[in-house]
Formats: C-alpha cells, sequence, structure tokens
C-alpha cells in the first residue's frame, strides 16, 4: 500500500486542484507541492524500508489485486530495488519540479493537475508488474506532456510538443504491437510478469524473440532517447516549460529505458542476444553523438538537452553490457541522470530565462551572471562538474560503473565511450565558461535581476544533496539495485 | 586524520556562508563597511588548526615502527571494492605538513586584497590536498585528486583577465585527460585483481605485471596500464613535453595562487609516482629506465634552457619549478633502475627526493610570494627588465628575497643544497650518466637565478623605482617563517628526514 500510496496521492492531488474554485486558484501550487511531498514521503519510506539484507524476498510491498481476470489482467503492484531507487528519483524530482514552477501565474490549476497526473503515472510505471497496467501508467504520462508543452512552453512550441508527441506515440504503438503479440504467444493468458517470464508457465519461441524483441525495445528505447530516434528529446526539451524540461530528462526519459529493461530484456532474453551488438554500438553512437552536437550548439537549453541524449545513451550502453557492474551501473545512471539533468534544466529555463529571456550562451556571456546572479551561477558550476562526471557526485560513480561493465564485455566501445566522456567534459565546461565566466569585462551595461527566490533555492539544494548523497554513498542506491539483478526475474539477463 | 581533512573543508562553508552584499568577488569592494577581513582571518584561523593537527601528527608518528599509521578504515561501495581508507607514512604526513604550512603562507601573501570567495577556494583546496595524501584507496585518493581541478581552475581564473581563463581552461583539460588515463589503466587494474587497495596493489607489485599479461593474454598489457597511469601523472607533475600547460597557468594566476600549484598541487603528481607507479610497476619501472631517465633529463634541462630565455620573472620561476621536480624524477627513476644493491646509493636518493619536495614546496612558494610583492608594487610590471637596483630602495625585500634565490639555487646552508646533494650522490652511484647530464641542468639554473638577482637588484636604480617600498612588517611577517625554515632545514634536514627513515 506505501507504493500504491506514492501515485494515488499525485492523483489525489490533481483532483484537489481541479475541484479548487477559481478565486482559489493560487492555492494550486500548495497543493501540488503538498502532494508532491506526500508522494516523496512514501517512496523516500519504501526506499528506506526496503530490506536489502540477503535472505529477504526480491520483491516487497507486492500488492495483487484482480482487474480483468477474463484477460488475466491484474492490478500487480510492487517494488524490488531498482524501482525503490527509482521511486525515490520520482519522489525527489517532482518536488524539485513544483518549487520551479512556483511562478506559473497562467491557469495554475490546469498546469499543475497535469503535472501531477505526470508525475502519478511514472509513480505507477516504477512499480507495476502486470504490462498491461504498466502500459496504462504509460500512456497517462504522453498525453499530459503534449498540453504542458503546447500551452505553457516557450520556443516553438506547438511543433516541439507534437513531434514529441508523435515520437512517444509511434513508440507506443510499437509498444503495444510487442504487448498483444507476446500475450498471445505466450500462452498462459496472463499480463502478469512473473507469468510471463517464468519458462514453466511461459514460453517464448527464438524466432518470436527475434522479432518481438527490437519491437518492444525500440518502442521503449525511443522514449529514452536511443539515437538516432532521440531527436524528439532536445526540440521538446527545449519547448517544455521549465519543470516539464526536469520531468522529461529527470524521470520520463527513464521510463523508456526502465520499461525496456523491465519488460523486453526481462522476457526475451534470446531476442536481446541477437539485437545486443546493434543497440550497445547505437547507444554509444548517441553518446558521442550526442557530446559532439551538444559542444556545437548555441542555445544552452540544446546543449543540456543534447547532454540528456549523451547520458542516456551511457544508460543504454549499461543495459547492454549484460554483466552486473553494467547493469547496475545503468540504473545508478538513471537516478544520476535524473537528478543532473533536472537541475541543469532547472538553472537554464527557470533561474535564468524567466530572468534574462535567452538562453543564447553570447547574450548570456554579457550579462557578467557570475556576479548578476551568483547563486545560479553557483548551482549551474556545481551541476556542471556533476555532468562531467567529477567524483564526489553521482555521475562519475556511475558512469565509472558502466565504463567497468563494458570493460568486461564490450571492450570495444571502451574507446568510442571514453571519447564521449571527454567530449562531455568539454561541452561542459564550454557552456559553463561561456555562459557564466565570459573572459574580460562584460560589454553590456550592468543588469539587475529579480533575485533568485527561495523554492528556487529549495528546489536547487535538494537536487544537489541528492546528486551528493549518490555520489558519496552510492552503496546505499548500489546495494539494492545489485542484488536486484540477482532475483528470479532478472538473473537470466547476467551472462 | 578524518578530522585533519574536515577542518578545511568545514572552513570553506563557514567562509563561504560569510554574510557579503554583492556575494563573490564582489564583496572585495563593497565588504569595507562591514569587516572586510573576516573571511581571510576565519579562513587563516582553520588552516592554523590544521597545522596544529598536522604537527601533532607528525610528532605522534612512530618513526620507530615506521610504516603507514593512523588508519582508519571503513567500507564504502563495497561492490566495487571501494573503501574509505585513510592512513599516513612518513611520506604522506611530510606532504601534509607541507600543504598545512604552504597554504596560510599563500593567503596571507595575497595579502588584505584577497576576497572571500579566493579564500573559500583556497580551503577547499587544502581539503583536496590533505585527502588525496591520506587516502589509501584508489578510488578515495582519486576522489580529491580529481576535484582538486575544480577550486584550482576557479583560482586560477580568479586573476580575471581573458589570458588567465584561457590558462585556466588548459590546465583543467589537461589534467582531467590525464586523470581519465589513469582511471581507465586502474580499472583494468581492478578487473584483473579486485582490488583498489593502494596497501594491497604495493605488496602484489612485482606480480601485477605478470597478473594483468595473463587474464588479458597480451604480454604488453601491462605496459599500456603502465603509461595510462603514467601519462596521468606526467601531464600532473609535469614532465616534458606534458607541460605545455603550466607557464601559462603559472603565469597568469594570481601569484598566492600559484604558490599552491607549484608548491603544492605539483607535488599531487609527484607523490603519485612514489605510491602508485613505483610500488605497482617495479619491474617496469627497471626494464624503461633508460626512457624515464631520458623524459626527466628532458625536463631538467629543457627547462631549464627555456627558462634561461624568459624576462616575465613567473615564468622563470614557472620553468623553474619544473627543473626542479624533473630532479625528483630524476632520482625516482634512478632507484627504480637498480632495485638491487647499493643501499647506501639508494637510501640517498630516496631521502633527497623526499626532501627535495619538501624544499621545492617550501622555496617555490616563496619565490612566487617575494613575485607577488613586486607585482603590488609595480602595478603588474614582473618583467627582469622592467627593474634594476632595487636594493638600494628596498634592501629587506632584496636580502631576504636573496636567500630564497639562493635556496632555490642549491646554496649550502640553505634547504635546497640538502635535497639536491642526496639526489645526486644517490643518482651518480646508481647511474652516472644521468646524474652528469643533469647538472648540466643545476649549471643553467644558477646562471638564470643570478641573473636574476643582478638584473633586478643590482645596478643603477631607474627613477620610476626611487620610492620602490620595502617590505612592510606584516610581508616581512609572512615570509618570515618560510626563510627560518629554509635555514632550519639546510642546517638541520634531520627534523624532517627522521620521518621517513627508521632510527
Amino acid at each position: 500500500m506505501i507504493l500504491t500510496a506514492t501515485f494515488l496521492s499525485a492523483f489525489a492531488g490533481a483532483a484537489l486542484i481541479l475541484l479548487l474554485p477559481e478565486r482559489r486558484a493560487p492555492l494550486a501550487k500548495w497543493v501540488a507541492l503538498l502532494a508532491a511531498l506526500t508522494g516523496l514521503g512514501f517512496a523516500k519510506f519504501a526506499f528506506l524500508f526496503y530490506d536489502n539484507s540477503p535472505g529477504a524476498p526480491h520483491f516487497q510491498y507486492l500488492t495483487r489485486i484482480p482487474w480483468i481476470p477474463q484477460l488475466g489482467i491484474s492490478f500487480s503492484t510492487g517494488a524490488d530495488g531498482i524501482s525503490v531507487v527509482l521511486l525515490l528519483l520520482t519522489g525527489v524530482i517532482a518536488v524539485a519540479g513544483v518549487l520551479f514552477s512556483w511562478n506559473v501565474t497562467h491557469r495554475p490549476r490546469a498546469f499543475f493537475a497535469f503535472y501531477l497526473i505526470i508525475i502519478g503515472g511514472v509513480y505507477g510505471v516504477f512499480q507495476s508488474f502486470d504490462l498491461f497496467l504498466l502500459f496504462v501508467f504509460y500512456e497517462i504520462v504522453i498525453i499530459p506532456k503534449y498540453f504542458l508543452i503546447a500551452a505553457w512552453g516557450s520556443t516553438n512550441r506547438e511543433y516541439g510538443a507534437m513531434k514529441l508527441t508523435m515520437y512517444s506515440v509511434a513508440g507506443s504503438a510499437l509498444v503495444l504491437l510487442a504487448l498483444i503479440a507476446t500475450y498471445a504467444a505466450s500462452g498462459a493468458h496472463s499480463f502478469d510478469l512473473f507469468t510471463l517470464a517464468d519458462p514453466a508457465k511461459a514460453h517464448f519461441a527464438p524466432g518470436f524473440q527475434a522479432w518481438a524483441f527490437p519491437v518492444m525495445f525500440i518502442g521503449f528505447a525511443v522514449l529514452a532517447g536511443l539515437w538516432p530516434l532521440h531527436t524528439w528529446a532536445p526540440t521538446g526539451h527545449v519547448a517544455a516549460p521549465t519543470a516539464v524540461s526536469m520531468l522529461l530528462a529527470g524521470v520520463v526519459m527513464k521510463l523508456g529505458s526502465y520499461s525496456a529493461l523491465r519488460v523486453a530484456m526481462t522476457l526475451f532474453p534470446q531476442g536481446l542476444d541477437q539485437w545486443r551488438i546493434l543497440i550497445a554500438v547505437l547507444a554509444t553512437a548517441g553518446i558521442v553523438l550526442g557530446a559532439l552536437v551538444a559542444l556545437a550548439q548555441k542555445d544552452l537549453k540544446f546543449t543540456v538537452g543534447y547532454s540528456s541524449i549523451a547520458h542516456m545513451g551511457f544508460v543504454l550502453l549499461g543495459l547492454m553490457t549484460l554483466n552486473l557492474a553494467g547493469l547496475g551501473g545503468s540504473v545508478l545512471q538513471m537516478f544520476s541522470h535524473g537528478i543532473i539533468g533536472g537541475l541543469l534544466f532547472a538553472v537554464v529555463g527557470r533561474m535564468l530565462y524567466d530572468r534574462t529571456h535567452t538562453r543564447d550562451i553570447a547574450e548570456l556571456g554579457k550579462m557578467d551572471l557570475s556576479k548578476t546572479l551568483p547563486f545560479a551561477a553557483f548551482t549551474f558550476t556545481v551541476a556542471s562538474v556533476a555532468s562531467m562526471g567529477l567524483p564526489g557526485f553521482s555521475g562519475f560513480i556511475a558512469e565509472f560503473t558502466i565504463l567497468k561493465g563494458s570493460w568486461t564485455s564490450l571492450p570495444w566501445l571502451l574507446i568510442p565511450a571514453g571519447i564521449g566522456v571527454v567530449v562531455t567534459v568539454a561541452f561542459t565546461l564550454r557552456a559553463l565558461q561561456r555562459s557564466f565566466f565570459p573572459s574580460g569585462e562584460p560589454s553590456a551595461p550592468a543588469h539587475a535581476f529579480d533575485p533568485i527566490t527561495v523554492p528556487e533555492k529549495l528546489g536547487a539544494l535538494l537536487l544537489i544533496a541528492a546528486t551528493l548523497y549518490a555520489g558519496l554513498l552510492p552503496s546505499a542506491l548500489l546495494d539494492p539495485i545489485l542484488r536486484s539483478f540477482q532475483s528470479p526475474l532478472m538473473h537470466g539477463l547476467l551472462r | 586524520m578524518t578530522l585533519l581533512t574536515l577542518i578545511p573543508f568545514l572552513g570553506a562553508l563557514m567562509v563561504a556562508l560569510l554574510p557579503s552584499p554583492g556575494g563573490g568577488q564582489a564583496s572585495r569592494t563593497l565588504l569595507s563597511d562591514r569587516s572586510p577581513q573576516a573571511p581571510r582571518w576565519i579562513g587563516l584561523s582553520y588552516m592554523f588548526g590544521a597545522l596544529a593537527i598536522a604537527v601533532l601528527l607528525a610528532f605522534r608518528y612512530n618513526h620507530v615502527a615506521g610504516g603507514i599509521q593512523f588508519v582508519e578504515r571503513h567500507a564504502w561501495i563495497p561492490s566495487l571494492g571501494v573503501e574509505y581508507f585513510v592512513g599516513a607514512d612518513g611520506m604522506s604526513l611530510m606532504l601534509i605538513l607541507l600543504t598545512a604550512i604552504v597554504t596560510p603562507f599563500a593567503v596571507l601573501s595575497a595579502g588584505p586584497g584577497i576576497s572571500k570567495l579566493q579564500v573559500a577556494l583556497i580551503l577547499l583546496l587544502e581539503t583536496t590536498l590533505f585527502g588525496s595524501f591520506t587516502a589509501l584507496n584508489f578510488i578515495h585518493w582519486f576522489l580529491y585528486y580529481e576535484l582538486s581541478l575544480v577550486p584550482a581552475f576557479f583560482l586560477v581564473r580568479s586573476a580575471g583577465t581573458k589570458a588567465a581563463t584561457a590558462a585556466a581552461l588548459r590546465f583543467f583539460i589537461y589534467t582531467l585527460l590525464g586523470g581519465l588515463a589513469m582511471l581507465i589503466g586502474f580499472l583494468a587494474i581492478q578487473l584483473v585483481t579486485g582490488t583498489f587497495d593502494l596497501v594491497r596493489l604495493a605488496n602484489a607489485g612485482p606480480s601485477l605485471d605478470g597478473i594483468l599479461a595473463a587474464r588479458s593474454g597480451w604480454p604488453s598489457a601491462g605496459l599500456l596500464v603502465f603509461c595510462c597511469i603514467f601519462l596521468g601523472l606526467a601531464v600532473k607533475v609535469p614532465v616534458v613535453p606534458f607541460h605545455t600547460w603550466l607557464p601559462d597557468a603559472y603565469a597568469e594566476a594570481p601569484s598566492s595562487v600559484t604558490m599552491l600549484l607549484t608548491g603544492l598541487m605539483s607535488k599531487m603528481g609527484v607523490y603519485g609516482f612514489l605510491r602508485l607507479l613505483v610500488p605497482l610497476f617495479p619491474q617496469r619501472m627497471q626494464e624503461l629506465a633508460t626512457p624515464l631517465l631520458w623524459l626527466a633529463l628532458a625536463t631538467i634541462i629543457f627547462s631549464a634552457f627555456t627558462a634561461l630565455a624568459q624576462t616575465d620573472l613567473k615564468r622563470i620561476f614557472a620553468y623553474s619549478s619544473v627543473n626542479h621536480l624533473g630532479y625528483c624524477l630524476l632520482g625516482i627513476f634512478a632507484v627504480a633502475a637498480v632495485p638491487m644493491g647499493a643501499p647506501a646509493a639508494r637510501a640517498a636518493a630516496t631521502n633527497g627526493v623526499l626532501l627535495q619536495i619538501f624544499n621545492h614546496g617550501l622555496t617555490a612558494a616563496a619565490l612566487f610570494c617575494f613575485v607577488g610583492f613586486i607585482e603590488r608594487r609595480s602595478g603588474g610590471l614582473r618583467g627582469m627588465t622592467d627593474f634594476g637596483g632595487l636594493r638600494a630602495a628596498a634592501p629587506v625585500f632584496a636580502g631576504l628575497m636573496g636567500i630564497a634565490i639562493f635556496s632555490s639555487l642549491g646554496l649550502p646552508g640553505l634547504n635546497g643544497f640538502v635535497g639536491e646533494f642526496l639526489i645526486f650522490s644517490g643518482t651518480f652511484k646508481l647511474v652516472w650518466w644521468s646524474a652528469a647530464l643533469a647538472a648540466i641542468g643545476l649549471f643553467v639554473t644558477a646562471v638564470f637565478l643570478l641573473n636574476i638577482i643582478q638584473k633586478v637588484f643590482t645596478g643603477p636604480l631607474p627613477e620610476r623605482w626611487s620610492k620602490f617600498p620595502d617590505l612592510t612588517s606584516a610581508e616581512i611577517l609572512t615570509v618570515a617563517p618560510a626563510i627560518a625554515l629554509m635555514f632550519v632545514l639546510g642546517i638541520y634536514p634531520q627534523v624532517l628526514i627522521a620521518l621517513f627513515n627508521k632510527p
């Protein structure tokens, strides 16, 4: 029930906001904050009380209620170490996103209601063990995104929103096709993941896996920004309002990688073996090309957007290593990039753009931001250092573990991935330096910007604390993640 | 141990949280109504606290027993073999002492103009230095090694000029790339040995090469890993030809920051050679001794001649720093070249290297401190030919800086002599030709250092400098401890040598 409470609190918050009378509209953000904090509380609770001792069951907090028994669909939720870590991430990003949307005055009720619906859907995906339920939650996330971007977005918002939704829907269509085929082919008459993954109850012929795996994996991986199907991400991120960029980079992209791992890879290990090398190469291409394209951007938000592609490339590369280090590092990288990507978008979208009304790196460079907005400069510096993968922050330990995993199983990808790391350092430094610490005297007259508000500071500190926590005490996250890969459901993935 | 690392960090937090209208660097001008010196004094008090602990540790170190002491060990990331593992042997303690001495020296030398941000960054840098000199698990060590770049980057940039920005970027990228190479090297080691524990790896040292070759099925695997780690450290020290980031960074950074860069951060590289490369790859070091010695010689001779061609005082001292660290490498490589026999010569060279590390830290910091004083008086001018005859105008200045220059030159009775003498006498017995060639460097160093004395302090005093102010009493107090230490270590080096030798 703890798990169910995470998404219930989000949906309840959304309902409550919609019930607010017009004159009480400014209360919406407080309700949203309360709902997000409640969700974070439950997620935190689930994370802290997840029993990771050697003999404990792998799947905990299980709830199972028959829903459409005729079709073998049930409301089945639970969590293993991977789920609790990602639920925690969702909670943190949800709270930070509300804090960074404190200045939304245009139709706040609709904004926060849509926002909470997305959050609820994300919580739901991370805990569903019934594929139908998972897909329902997955779809719940996609539709409100369109409205949030199209109505509250910035640059080119209709185009960005439409492109993002088209890609998401196309991905979902592939997933749906594969899901139905899976249901039919299994003969188990069930959408339950445990049943479908049990060779005694369901069997998928290698020939079936060979096409079902890529269809389902790619369907999910579109959302994870798999190169070359990633182009929706930078455009969408840039078009979205700040809180939605944070959600997209922070958790929505993780829905893709998580579901690809949880469903496609778990169900079709033989299909995975056939497609693994190709996907690993695409992932590495994403790392290198994402970083190179980021290096060429003039718009700071696009730089951050492409950096997400590079970082998600690491997630996908880690998944394809099929060893403990790589898989564990991959989930840790989902958490890490969620936090760091969220923080970067928060600085660019909220702290800077709402004040300077530009995201052009050269324009920003003229505003002497390290003096006019010192807190934004500080936050962006910390986020950049974390994004570069310097030790002490979460990015280092995650990417390091992934590189370690790929060294063992895909050593020939180490060199391109290493180049990707170097280019990541280069573009991050370039963006940091040119926009916040340009050399020489500022050419434009001194600007006076509104000081950074308290909610922004709280949100930034929350995210900084999270990346430091994962960077300095990674065991707290890594141990439950690593043990989960030995569960009966997942251990078939280890080669 | 943990406390030692923590103190400067807490100090940095304290300083950073001090109220300042305008914040950051702007506080330099805006703070005049509130106590503008508060960050500096609070920072200094934390630094002296760290110094007290460092001295206490040095006294409590049982050098009869030797080895690594004050060990603290906790599980950290067991799934990756990462531990929180700190401890110190004589070498670490010496570097801790050096750090604890040079850091407040640098802050004092910057005078009251130092900003809150700079003090906080210097304290952060001190934390990472202490951390890297005490950590005994590779990842734990690497954390500090890489993080030290962040405050250093911003400190170099704090000069505010365009050139400083470019230099900081170059410094950051070079060192980070070196670090990445090193990380990959250690990843390979961890994959075959299953540990990041530097002590255990050092004990397994002689067999490591064989394990790497056997596990990868490729006889040169060990060589590749060796090269990766070597590259990382060579950039940091730096070794010619990996030094190109250095002159700009040293010259463009504020002088007090250069004191930290040369006095302390370069020592991270030398320490890395002694702590990582030598114990882990004794055979490779022996096999490759001849090319390595040539690299050390190139570092010594090339940097000496380049220094000769410079007129900017900061650049001269920057190249001179490269030159002095070259002697450390010469000693290290010579000892590695002859792993058996000649115990006296090996001991002499090893002690020489360690002394040279400390001495160079102290002397180079003092030299850059004086350059800082000159810049403050001349409005930023620091070309050798811009000055002349300053001895007449500022006798105390000339005298004290003269002592520092002579210490750098290796005059007997001052600290520089002992280390270089031990290195040369040891190396000469081990690998005579390298010592003979390196002597060219000694000679050229003497030439360019004496040249400085001649051009800056003697000769006719130009009209414009006739009012060149002498050292103030605060400045004398700043440099006095360093000068005193130069004499103490020159006359009685036993104080330090006792730390890393069993009686």
